[in-house]
């Protein structure tokens, strides 16, 4: 599976708290989500993530099991998160919605291309092909379906 | 032979296994994601509901009508497809867990991050997220990457004024927030034996606070006759020669009262360090530290007196709530000033009653400090129940005294 986007740099240790907060998640209507994703890293950020390749560092996604926060940054129109590691329950959180993986310690430039492959393991940067750990034949099942609801309604 | 991960999952480090499940679940939050997904997943079935738990604890009593309406739709679900359920007021999901239901030995998974709470019995308990645990409910399993462990060396007892709080800060501090990531921490040595059931949930508590999958402590003579007292007869578990990524040594006499400063639970300081910093609440409860043996610790120290501050206790199950009104601890909390909430997660998660306003500071019995988490612009510093009591009755950040 092949994908490309535009990097948003973010920092290590991105809780999903920060991803979407408390205050937000009692509902079923993820344009709630959608609307205030990342509101308390940078309230600014929401708007740039359609077709965003967001470039973290690491322990992306630590503290609450919260799968909004996966859903939030899927429905906002990420491509994809880049980080060198990331918090394992937001890891089978984020291939579970559908929303690709990719782990890679990528120095990231604000605004610049980022393409990837996830079952051959690379993503490439400014000019530069990063060989990553690819997903689990499983894990990348899971991702081509859709996500884990769409595995199980069609691949039984 | 083994870790104890490696024995309860049977597998090596490193390799993914297909596990069936012995216990599993999901709160008011998580379990409305979870109903909604395996809905989505066609074939409506539950592999055995007896394995399935449906706890509320986050927002409860609901705070208004669309939460409300979210809640009674899983409620029902829960009461018709004969999954336990326990509603408001009965308390936190990992605290009812572990008062008799999880046993040594079993896999357990909850669809929050602090499930690793129940690896305190010698079980393997680790969080997942909803869909996970959806396929769960379909299926009776789930697949697991078998975990390396850190061997965690305990050795002495704990003095002064230190509580298992202050050792499990210390731990995250010395681990960091992804320390663990993907890895098992395992309570080891001669220091385990003599920490209290209460203090092992406590440790493994924090265990995902350094990205931890598991916390666990081999069940030995504690853990026998804790759930003998539950009515379960369980066996000891006995440790076998295993291979530990890493090992790390904490002598519990060294162990002093600390605290975390906002917004990462890594970042420890001594309390005396901190001493004279004005606060706006106390918070005492939560899957951390809102067990009877707190409630008892932070009324033995406010007894008496009047806490200086808005002070929030929230029991963290109706049995701890029984038992503080039996006891006469309630009253003392109550004739001190403190507030009492209802059993369950009360402002930890910062999603209603008792969050903070902009600019306030709170000193919390919690396990998390992020920014802005329990309210906009609200700071949170984290203590052991003595340090929350001493403070509660200055207003500032205070030295607990030795009991």
């Amino acid at each position: 599976m092949q994908g490309k986007g535009r990097a948003v740099c973010i920092g290590a240790d991105i809780d999903t708290d920060l991803v979407i907060a408390g205050r937000y998640l009692r509902t079923k209507d993820h344009s709630i989500w959608v609307a205030h994703v990342f509101e308390d890293l940078d309230p600014s950020l929401a708007s740039s993530m359609n077709g965003a390749v967001i470039v973290a560092g690491k322990n992306f996604g630590c503290g609450s099991s919260r799968e909004q926060a996966a859903i939030a940054i899927r429905e906002a129109g990420v491509v994809a998160v880049v980080a060198p590691s990331f918090a394992r329950i937001f890891f089978r959180n984020a291939i579970n919605v559908g929303l690709p993986l990719i782990e890679c310690n990528l120095s990231c430039t604000q605004g610049s291309p980022v393409t990837f492959e996830l079952a051959e393991g690379w993503v490439e940067a400014e000019g530069k092909k990063y060989t990553t750990r690819p997903l689990s034949p499983r894990m990348q099942e899971i991702v081509a379906a859709g996500g884990l609801v769409n595995y199980w309604r069609t691949c039984r | 032979m083994g870790t104890l991960s490696e024995r309860i999952l049977n597998g090596t480090a490193g390799e993914y296994v297909d596990r069936a499940v012995d216990r599993a679940y999901v709160h008011d939050g998580t379990g409305v994601l979870t109903l909604e997904a395996w809905k989505s997943m066609g074939e409506r079935r539950l592999r055995d509901a007896t394995q399935l738990h449906v706890l509320f604890d986050h927002i409860i009593p609901a705070n208004n009508s669309t939460t409300a309406t979210l809640q009674h739709e899983l409620r029902e679900f829960a009461r018709s497809s004969f999954l336990h359920f326990s509603d408001i007021g009965g308390g936190i999901c990992h605290q009812i867990m572990s008062e008799g239901i999880v046993l040594p030995g079993e896999v357990v998974v909850g669809a929050d991050s602090h499930s690793c709470t129940l690896g305190a019995f010698g079980a393997f308990a680790t969080g997942v997220g909803a869909t996970d645990m959806a396929a769960i409910w379909m299926t009776g399993e789930t697949w697991f990457r078998v975990p390396e462990s850190i061997g965690m060396h305990l050795s002495g007892t704990l003095t002064g004024a230190a509580e298992a709080k202050d050792l499990a800060l210390t731990y995250v501090s010395r681990l960091g927030m992804d320390g663990a990531s993907y890895q098992s921490l395992e309570f080891i040595g001669d220091g385990t034996a003599a920490l209290s059931m209460d203090d092992r949930l406590t440790l493994c508590n924090l265990a995902v606070e350094t990205g931890a999958k598991a916390g666990m402590f081999y069940a030995d003579d504690v853990t026998v006759q804790y759930l003998a007292t539950a009515g379960h007869a369980v066996k000891p578990q006995e440790p076998e020669p295993c291979k530990y990524i890493q090992e790390i040594d904490f002598d519990l006499s060294d162990i002093v009262p600390v605290i975390a400063l906002p917004p990462r639970v890594d970042t420890v300081k001594p309390v005396h360090v901190l001493v004279g910093l004005p606060l706006d609440q106390v918070f005492v409860g939560t899957c951390t530290n809102g067990r009877y043996t707190d409630l008892a610790r932070f009324a033995r120290i406010v007894k008496g007196r009047n806490v200086a501050i808005r002070t929030i206790v929230v029991p963290a199950s109706r049995a701890v709530l029984q038992e503080a009104i039996r006891t006469g601890v309630l009253a003392s909390l109550v004739e001190a000033g403190c507030t009492i909430g209802t059993p369950g997660c009360g402002p930890c998660l910062g999603a209603h009653m008792g969050v903070l306003g902009e600019g306030e500071v709170c000193l919390s019995t919690a396990n998390r400090n992020f920014k802005n988490r329990m309210g906009v612009g609200g700071e949170i510093y984290l203590s052991s129940v003595a340090t929350a009591a001493a403070s509660a009755l200055e207003g500032e950040i205070t030295e607990p005294e030795v009991a």
